[in-house]
């Protein structure tokens, strides 16, 4: 099937890309990668009057600005899968976007359309929240800074205002004694996740835990973060097998997932304790190398 | 620029001139028209086929700048100022003009084509097209790519005959002797029933 006809236009700014929104009301919609919204459209679940397509915006390559990684809101999966300055100041980004779709829905992904999207079993969303991302959106009155953990509402949901688009994401870069972990169930590579889990450490020189973070995808209505309860009895440990376990347990039990043809939602919670533990155990294990991390970097042979 | 109608009749269409394998082309359509119908049934490239609609299946694979992309996902208002590559075009990308030419003809093979034929890659043949064009992208990207690495970017080109391990072989045999230049990538004419000789 295709979609309905539509009216069309492309912008060059996200000026621009605002004013059409605005003009353009509820029956308008942004136009990105179009991995997501495109079959919703075909499918005609969506069926908007004008579509406004960001794509000749284009976005900076990725960069570092002090301890913050800044991706332009149009970064392609691709980027990040093989940008050595995202592998290196954000590994977290580039595994867990390994996950992501096929290789096309990845060459003309976004990443602020997919945070925007907020499609429930986003990798890129869990990884928003376990890395405490910050989205700059610009809309008619200007720019503002959602910070990750305010922009997931539910199930398709963000809090994005009508005429808000996603100009940049902003990652606060890995940190020296800082380990990451990435997780996931799926049926088979490419399908949405049935669950899935992404974590980081950060390590007092003593090797125990300073900070701890664990969200997840497929799990609730929106991707979401593990209580703080649950991280928190992992904040002073070593991250021992049985800490772990403990913690996962704790996070996963305050979740409710719903079931589908994919999975029960028991199922979903027992598989993503399990998920839980394994990123938890990578960021444990990863913060705990912490010198051999400039060893990776250099293993890549590229420059930031 | 407005003109009246597109090829199905529909009022308003704009006047794109898009790069599809190598040459210049001038459609009417609507701007949300998608990129695959406009060469399927625009321009009649037959090999740009319709699977899902939803970007899964990947049949209607084409290169954008040499990268592959669904073409049911993209509309023919983004796709100017892009050079566009179906199967058929396959061929232009080997750089040879002189074959260029004997393929514009429908009488060659690019070589990963015939690497597929040679190693039985197809059955149905639905997802052939697709399954190329990717792969040739692949291959144009990480040179020798390892069968995990072959795996992982065709498992969004779905085949329901062959299993894939054929499919692993061909694009195998091609990087490989691509690599060590043993089959240079230029095109060799086919034979009118179009199998090559081995």
């Amino acid at each position: 099937m295709a979609s309905v006809d539509f009216d069309y236009v492309a912008v060059s700014s996200y000026q621009e890309a605002v004013e059409a929104l605005a003009r353009g009301g509820e029956e308008a919609k942004v136009l990105a990668g179009g991995q997501s919204l495109v079959p919703m459209m075909n499918l005609r679940l969506v069926r908007p009057e004008l579509l406004v397509d960001l794509n000749p915006i284009g976005a900076a390559p990725p960069s570092v600005n002090g301890s913050t990684l800044v991706l332009g809101g149009l970064t392609r999966h691709r980027t990040l899968l093989e940008t050595a300055t995202v592998r290196r100041h954000c590994p977290l980004l580039a595994e867990a976007v390994r996950y992501v779709g096929n290789a096309r829905v990845r060459n003309r992904g976004t990443l602020g359309g997919s945070l925007a999207h907020a499609d429930p079993t986003s990798e890129l969303g869990a990884c928003a929240l376990a890395l405490g991302a910050e989205i700059v959106v610009q809309g008619p009155s200007g720019s503002r800074t959602i910070p990750a953990h305010e922009l997931f509402v539910s199930y398709l949901t963000t809090s994005l205002m009508p005429a808000e688009v996603v100009t940049d994401v902003r990652v606060p870069v890995k940190a020296r004694h800082e380990g990451w972990g990435f997780a996931e169930m799926v049926r088979r590579t490419s399908d949405l996740a049935i669950a899935a889990a992404a974590a980081t450490v950060v390590l007092e020189e003593d090797g125990t835990a300073r900070h701890v973070t664990l969200s997840f995808a497929g799990v609730a209505e929106r991707v979401v973060s593990a209580e703080d309860d649950a991280v928190r009895s992992l904040v002073g440990s070593t991250g021992d097998d049985r800490a772990l376990g403990s913690a996962a347990a704790g996070a996963v039990a305050a979740l409710s997932p719903s079931s589908d043809v994919h999975a029960s939602g028991e199922y979903r919670r027992r598989v993503a304790a399990v998920l839980a533990r394994r990123a938890l155990r990578s960021a444990f294990d990863r913060a705990a190398e912490g010198t051999s991390d400039a060893a990776d970097g250099a293993a890549d042979g590229e420059e930031a | 620029m407005t003109t009246d109608r597109d090829v199905t009749g529909r009022e308003g269409a704009e006047a794109y001139t898009l790069r599809v394998n190598g040459r210049e082309v001038r459609v009417a359509a609507r701007p949300s028209r998608s990129l695959l119908d406009v060469l399927h049934d625009d321009l009649g490239l037959g090999e740009v086929r319709y699977g899902c609609g939803e970007g899964v299946c990947g049949t209607c694979t084409v290169l954008v700048d040499g990268e592959a992309v669904s073409a049911c996902l993209m509309f023919v208002a983004q796709a100017e100022g892009h050079e566009i590559t179906t199967l058929s075009g396959l061929a232009s990308l080997a750089g040879d003009a002189a074959a260029t030419e004997v393929h514009a003809r429908g009488r060659a093979l690019h070589p990963l084509q015939q690497s597929f034929l040679r190693n039985g890659a197809l059955q149905c043949g639905f997802c052939t097209p697709g399954m190329i064009l990717a792969a040739h992208a692949l291959v144009e990207r990480v040179g020798q790519p390892t069968r995990e690495e072959v795996a992982y970017e065709l498992v969004g080109n779905l085949c329901r005959c062959t299993g894939y391990a054929k499919i692993f072989d061909a694009v195998a045999e091609y990087a490989g002797a691509a690599a060590d230049g043993t089959r240079a990538r230029h095109v060799e004419p086919v034979s009118d029933h179009g199998s090559v000789a081995s």
